[in-house]
């Protein structure tokens, strides 16, 4: 049986959290002999987001539910669920959803799990939660993408990894939803890309392996996949958004699509911030969602290694811009910011 | 001496994640036997080209692997001499041909390379390198820009001049549809690339690569396919050098080419000027020019002023170096690529190569190299 489109499931709000910390990219690469320029320019990233010492997985997750809670208008008790998805749970055993439905006021009578899919996990919560709500199981339901990255040093990944959260309410009502959502579509398969053992603190990754049969073939069969299903061309959206490990494959992306720069630079955040895993498309939404006006689709990809892609139809209604200006968003954890030297990058994130 | 080459054929080189050694092999072997129009069961010995299976594949045992992969139950072997280890195997196969005792052998070469990590291909690749250079941490690019810097010292070779190479090569894939980069760069382009190891930039180094490629070689100087130049191997020769750089007297050129090419020219009968076309062996763009001066095409230290003035280049030149694209844009399944330039040459020779067509090419040279110039292989080929 095809799945018809979604009716009953929308945002109620969404929430930023990014630390204020920042490390120019330019800073890691003269440590490592670099030329900082050649970095960027292949990369794509200025500066990324680094977790205080005090701050991790959790704690950016409180930080960004507590404003989604807030935009949504409803109190933490009225949550009946929550995931959330990250690759730098704290935690092997012992999940971040309960500390953080704790820390909210969720109360007791909610489910709880912790999603891993790498940078994929929160968007396939926020799957999860449609299944729920469209079912009408729960009445609302709150998801975070959370990650402080974790990245070897001297390896590629380490000018990108960052830190972040991004956090939304779900619910069922569509005289609350600010976004409906509309339909999605995933595509996954056996693709070693990139991973992380148990017990091993960094990740490795398959070079460019990660880019062809990784990044491009799943978000584009996905991405393919919900266009073709949903009878929507690129043209019909005003917004797209894709998971950014760089600045250079979400952009390559939209043009094999046939999306076009405009559409994809509003929520391009690579840049200043690098890639908070599953926290990246999710802020790349918000950053969208902070300027776009009612009634626009927006299209949202994003990729995990490993591999997957959960491709999301959402489109804007006319609450979004009343209730939005009232939570400090994207804009406003992007400009409180502290730059921090190498060294203190290390100390951190835990490497000294 | 004269061995016919019956048949040939190659796979796409490239990131080929998709496809086993396996499939690899028996697609350039399929090729070879569809040109040669012959069956399996006329292959009495399988010689295999391979640096990196045992390193990177866990698999030393090619020899048996290949024949059994092919249904075939023959004698076989692996051949490794680094980076020249399917040379090495054309050449012991034409030794166990003019010896009579196999009347038609299958040559092979292959290497799968990308599946692995950059790092752990480089240090797999070191296993061609001096222990004292391994124990220093240097690595090929880091040798030949050793090379280069002497080079250009000595000759006043200038980056610019290095960078003409990979324009070239990348010029001559564009008509090759086996290459692995099949779009042509520019100069500055290749000045502004990312630096590899001083002066070496990204696009003066070849890349790593997957493929196979595989010949047929017969006493039998009959071609069975009808309507066909049958090619010859006129020369095949051998010559080594220490392993390091530190035991050369020169830097600026590379002793076991400039030795086998010597003995080849002599076997042959013919002189550098006689050559048409010739794949050279560009792992890193210094290498050609370099290579370029010890097959004598050019004086010492003038072949960069005559590459970057298109001398070698296809439709301008004389002899057209790396028509396929050579290493650089070709590709460099570094087992596969000594073989692979025995199939270019053949094909040029039998006026075959479509688009990237040497004309009148009567006679050609395949040099291959192993490490910084331990080893290298000359072949010289002719249409009659």
């Amino acid at each position: 049986m095809i799945r018809g489109v979604l009716n009953n499931v929308g945002i109620l709000g969404f929430g930023v959290y990014l630390p204020q910390n920042r490390i120019k990219i330019s800073e890691i690469a003269s440590v490592w002999g670099k030329s900082p320029e050649e970095i960027e320019r292949s990369l794509g990233v200025i500066e990324k987001a680094v977790a205080g010492i005090d701050e991790d997985t959790v704690t950016m997750g409180v930080e960004a539910g507590k404003n989604a809670l807030e935009m949504a208008r409803i109190s933490p008790e009225k949550l009946e669920a929550i995931y959330v998805g990250s690759e730098s749970h704290p935690y092997a055993v012992n999940p971040s959803a309960t500390i953080i439905g704790e820390a909210l006021g969720m109360g007791r009578n909610y489910l709880a799990a912790d999603l891993e899919f790498a940078c994929k996990a929160a968007t396939a919560g926020m799957e999860n939660l449609a299944g729920l709500l469209e079912a009408r199981l729960i009445n609302y339901g709150l998801v975070i993408g959370s990650d402080t990255a974790q990245a070897k040093p001297h390896d590629a990944l380490e000018y990108a990894a960052a830190a972040g959260a991004a956090a939304f309410v779900l619910g069922r009502n569509n005289k609350d939803f600010l976004v409906q959502i509309l339909d999605f579509a995933s595509y996954s398969s056996d693709t070693p890309d990139f991973w992380r053992r148990d017990g091993v603190p960094y990740p490795s990754h398959q070079g460019r392996f990660t880019g062809e049969p990784g990044y491009f073939t799943h978000v584009l069969r996905a991405s393919q996949g919900l266009l073709e299903k949903t009878k929507l061309s690129p043209s019909d959206f005003a917004y797209c958004v894709f998971h950014m490990p760089n600045g250079k494959f979400p952009c390559e992306v939209s043009k094999r699509l046939g999306f076009t720069k405009e559409q994809i630079e509003p929520g391009l955040i690579v840049g200043s911030i690098g890639n908070p895993y599953s926290a990246s498309s999710l802020l790349g939404l918000c950053s969208v969602l902070e300027i776009a006006k009612p009634n626009q689709l927006i299209f949202l990809t994003s990729y995990g290694s490993g591999a997957g892609a959960d491709s999301f139809i959402l489109k804007t209604t006319k609450l979004l811009t009343r209730v939005r200006i009232k939570v400090p968003g994207f804009k406003f954890y992007l400009n409180q910011k502290n730059y921090i030297s190498y060294p203190t990058y290390l100390k951190f994130t835990g490497r000294v | 001496m004269k061995v016919a080459v019956l048949g040939v054929g190659t796979t796409k080189f490239g990131e080929l994640w998709g496809v086993s050694p396996r499939a690899l092999v028996r697609e350039a072997v399929k090729e070879a036997l569809i040109d040669a129009n012959l069956k399996l069961a006329d292959i009495e010995a399988l010689y295999v080209g391979n640096m990196l299976s045992g390193i990177l594949g866990r698999q030393e045992n090619l020899g048996a692997l290949f024949a059994e992969e092919l249904g075939i139950s023959c004698p076989a072997f692996k051949i490794e001499g680094a980076c020249a280890s399917g040379g090495l195997a054309v050449h012991n196969a034409i030794l166990s041909v003019l010896a009579g005792i196999y009347k038609t052998v299958l040559v092979i070469g292959v290497e799968k390379m990308t599946d692995h990590k950059p790092e752990e291909i480089t240090s797999a690749l070191m296993g061609a390198g001096h222990d004292e250079e391994r124990a220093a941490g240097i690595t090929f690019p880091g040798l030949y820009a050793i090379l280069a810097r002497a080079h250009m010292e000595k000759y006043k070779t200038t980056e610019k001049d290095l960078a003409a190479v990979s324009v070239k090569n990348h010029y001559h894939a564009t008509l090759n549809p086996k290459a692995q980069f099949q779009f042509e760069i520019g100069l500055e382009q290749v000045l502004t690339s990312p630096i590899v190891a001083e002066p070496l930039k990204l696009l003066d180094c070849s890349p790593t690569s997957d493929g196979a490629a595989a010949i047929i070689l017969s006493e039998n100087r009959k071609q069975k396919t009808e309507n066909r130049k049958p090619v010859f191997i006129i020369a095949s020769m051998v010559a080594t050098d220490t392993l390091g750089l530190a035991g050369r007297r020169n830097l600026t050129s590379i002793l076991a080419t400039v030795k086998a090419a010597k003995k080849a020219y002599q076997t042959a009968g013919v002189s550098p000027t006689d050559i048409d076309v010739a794949e050279v062996h560009d792992c890193f763009s210094i290498a050609e020019i370099i290579a370029c001066e010890d097959l004598r095409f050019f004086q010492k230290g003038k072949a960069a002023k005559e590459i970057i003035k298109g001398k070698t280049r296809l439709g301008t030149g004389r002899p057209v170096v790396n028509p396929s694209g050579g290493l650089k844009a070709c590709g460099h399944p570094v087992g596969a690529t000594g073989v692979k330039q025995i199939v270019e040459i053949v094909t040029q020779l039998r006026g075959e190569a479509g688009a990237r067509q040497v004309k009148k090419a009567k006679i050609g040279l395949a040099h291959n190299v192993g490490g910084s110039g331990a080893v290298a292989v000359i072949h010289i080929l002719k249409n009659d």
